[in-house]
């Protein structure tokens, strides 16, 4: 399981301010950051504030790849948004994201065959976030029905089952722990799967990070294969660390942590 | 319906890494050999690029081996006593790739050699032959810490393939070749967690990993090969599927292994049913070669010209594309 690295996002205050005023340092350190702690690609997202979207994911993307060779993940629910950040990225991204919806999948993987970039598909659609894991799995099943239309490797499909906070979903957690599980039946190869680390917590007091943790190593059992989070949580890259170890999907080695983080 | 062939999608390749170094490159080579590259698993042809054929290293010792079998005689024995000439003679007779010096006389129980003899006679197969040499301590950590970085010295800029640092003893040797500019074998026991954390350790000494080849250890046939084949093809899946600490070519003692094997020097008389053991002999370690390819070795180290000459026609055969129409 690797860390799409969550904080070049509009949403924090000085992402905001940066696209604001055009000003690179923010974007750049925090990209920085990310890498060096391990994350394997960065997801790019320009935030609700921004008054020119487009001009504003084209701009992150841009000052982003000045200082990384992560590969990005970009991420909006606009899909011009998206192609104007694919036009510049130097490397295959991943686009953040796709519901089991039409017309939207057929602009998504049409532009994902076009640009070689992966695709978060989402197990939701016009009805909204399933309640159980049989659900999930049948729009699961429709994004990998589509992608292969569209000639995307499984391996290109990361289907997110999608997770609600722990307080007010508490439900959700077992059927996203099955749903991580039966996706992997749906083709072979498999599609992978990815789920948005800090939405479990979200409005939670106390200790968030233990909650995204322990989230982390149970999803991973569960054969979870990315999530987007905070890569800058040193003992969550542990604990994902460890857990690949444990999962063997990883070589045990005395220094198995460190390599985790540095190995890209 | 058209069959078409499942393929794996690998991540990532195993190094190349290159022996020797022409005149051009600081050297006295007259040609440089390059093994590793390989971005599928051994020999599938239709799933990856297998860019350079696995090498054959026959074994010339630095004192006239006694516990080698007596049938070693017909096409060592004139030259046993000449390391020079006997390493000549398994290039241009014999076919080596590459040959591999092991400075057996450094052992204090053998001929306790100076590390200055050792240096003589690497200088010496330098000057005979223009192929990439690979050399070998006497396998005592003491007597090799002071053997080896004389010799890597004395050869500096040759690009040899220097073995074998271990999980123990590696920072000695890995500074030596990396002052020196040559490459290192990372050696561990038949474990894979150790034979990355060499990789690991060694690297960090800033060893670049295009450097570094692993000898994982073998076993002859019959003696737990199947263990040391684990390791290789565990090794190798590791790699390809991104790990690039395992990322290394693969460099396997089977010659060494093999004639210590009661199958390949038992005579016939001894144990009849078993057949003469000049073929069972080289026939063994033939057999023990061929296996280890497999498994994804791609520095076979030997002693049989007759075994040499079986596993370099397997490995050409081996080496021809196969492909499905798709």
């Amino acid at each position: 399981m690797f860390i799409i690295g969550e904080r070049i996002n509009g949403m924090f205050k000085d992402i905001a301010q940066a696209i604001r005023e055009q000003d690179p340092r923010a974007v750049q350190e925090w990209a920085r950051r990310q890498d060096e702690a391990g994350a394997r690609y960065l997801d790019i997202n320009t935030g609700p504030a921004a008054s020119d979207p487009i001009k504003a994911m084209r701009w992150l993307v841009e000052v982003t790849q000045e200082v990384t060779d992560l590969p990005l993940c970009l991420d909006s629910t606009n899909y011009d948004v998206i192609e104007a950040g694919l036009e510049v990225c130097k490397r295959p991204a991943m686009i953040n994201s796709v519901p089991a919806e039409w017309p939207k999948m057929e602009r998504v993987f049409t532009m994902a065959a076009k640009y070689d970039a992966a695709v978060i598909g989402l197990a939701m659609n016009e009805e909204g976030i399933p309640k159980d894991a049989d659900t999930r799995v049948a729009l699961a099943m429709e994004l990998v029905a589509a992608a292969d239309s569209y000639g995307i490797h499984m391996e290109n499909l990361y289907i997110d089952p999608l997770v609600l906070p722990c307080n007010v979903g508490q439900d959700h957690g077992p059927e996203v722990m099955r749903t991580l599980q039966q996706v992997k039946l749906l083709a072979d190869p498999a599609p992978r799967t990815v789920v948005g680390l800090s939405n479990i917590s979200q409005g939670t007091k106390g200790d968030r990070s233990l909650i995204n943790r322990t989230f982390a190593a149970m999803a991973i059992a569960h054969g979870l294969d990315a999530a987007v989070g905070d890569a800058c949580d040193e003992e969550l890259m542990r604990i994902i660390a460890t857990a690949r170890v444990i999962m063997n999907l990883d070589i045990y080695c005395d220094s198995y942590v460190d390599i985790y983080v540095t190995q890209k | 319906m058209a069959f078409s062939a499942m393929k794996e999608r690998y991540r990532n390749k195993i190094n190349e890494v290159v022996l020797g170094a022409t005149k051009e490159e600081g050297g006295t080579r007259g040609y440089t050999v390059t093994v590793g590259g390989e971005s599928a698993l051994p020999f599938l042809h239709f799933e990856g690029e297998i860019p350079n054929r696995p090498i054959v290293a026959l074994e010339v010792w630095d004192v006239a081996p006694t516990d080698w079998h007596e049938s070693f005689t017909t096409y060592f024995g004139d030259v046993f006593d000449n390391p020079a000439q006997w390493a000549k003679k398994c290039v241009e007779e014999y076919g080596a790739d590459v040959i591999a010096v092991r400075l057996k006389g450094a052992d204090p129980d053998v001929a306790d050699a100076s590390p200055e003899d050792c240096v003589k006679v690497v200088k010496d197969i330098l000057a005979a032959v223009s192929c990439p040499l690979i050399v070998l301590g006497c396998g005592k950590a003491e007597k090799d810490n002071q053997v080896l970085p004389a010799v890597a010295e004395a050869a500096a800029g040759e690009n040899l393939l220097i073995g074998s640092a271990e999980q123990e003893n590696y920072k000695s040797l890995a500074a030596a070749c990396m002052v020196h500019k040559h490459s290192l074998i990372a050696s561990s026991p038949i474990d894979i967690n150790i034979c990355k954390q060499l990789n690991i350790l060694i690297t960090e000494m800033n060893l670049p990993a295009e450097r570094i080849v692993i000898d994982p250890t073998t076993a002859a046939l019959g003696y737990g090969l199947e263990y040391g084949y684990s390791i290789m093809e565990r090794a190798r899946i590791g790699a390809l599927q991104g790990d690039k600490m395992l990322a290394m070519p693969i460099l396997g003692n089977v010659g060494h292994e093999v004639w210590r094997a009661k199958e390949a020097n038992i005579s016939a008389e001894d144990m009849p049913g078993w057949g003469e053991q000049p073929s069972r002999g080289f026939l063994w370690e033939a057999t023990t070669a061929t296996a280890l390819l497999q498994a994804g070795m791609n520095i076979v180290v030997m002693r049989h010209p007759a075994a040499v000459a079986l596993v370099k026609q397997n490995i050409t055969e081996l080496m021809k594309p196969t492909s499905f129409e798709e």
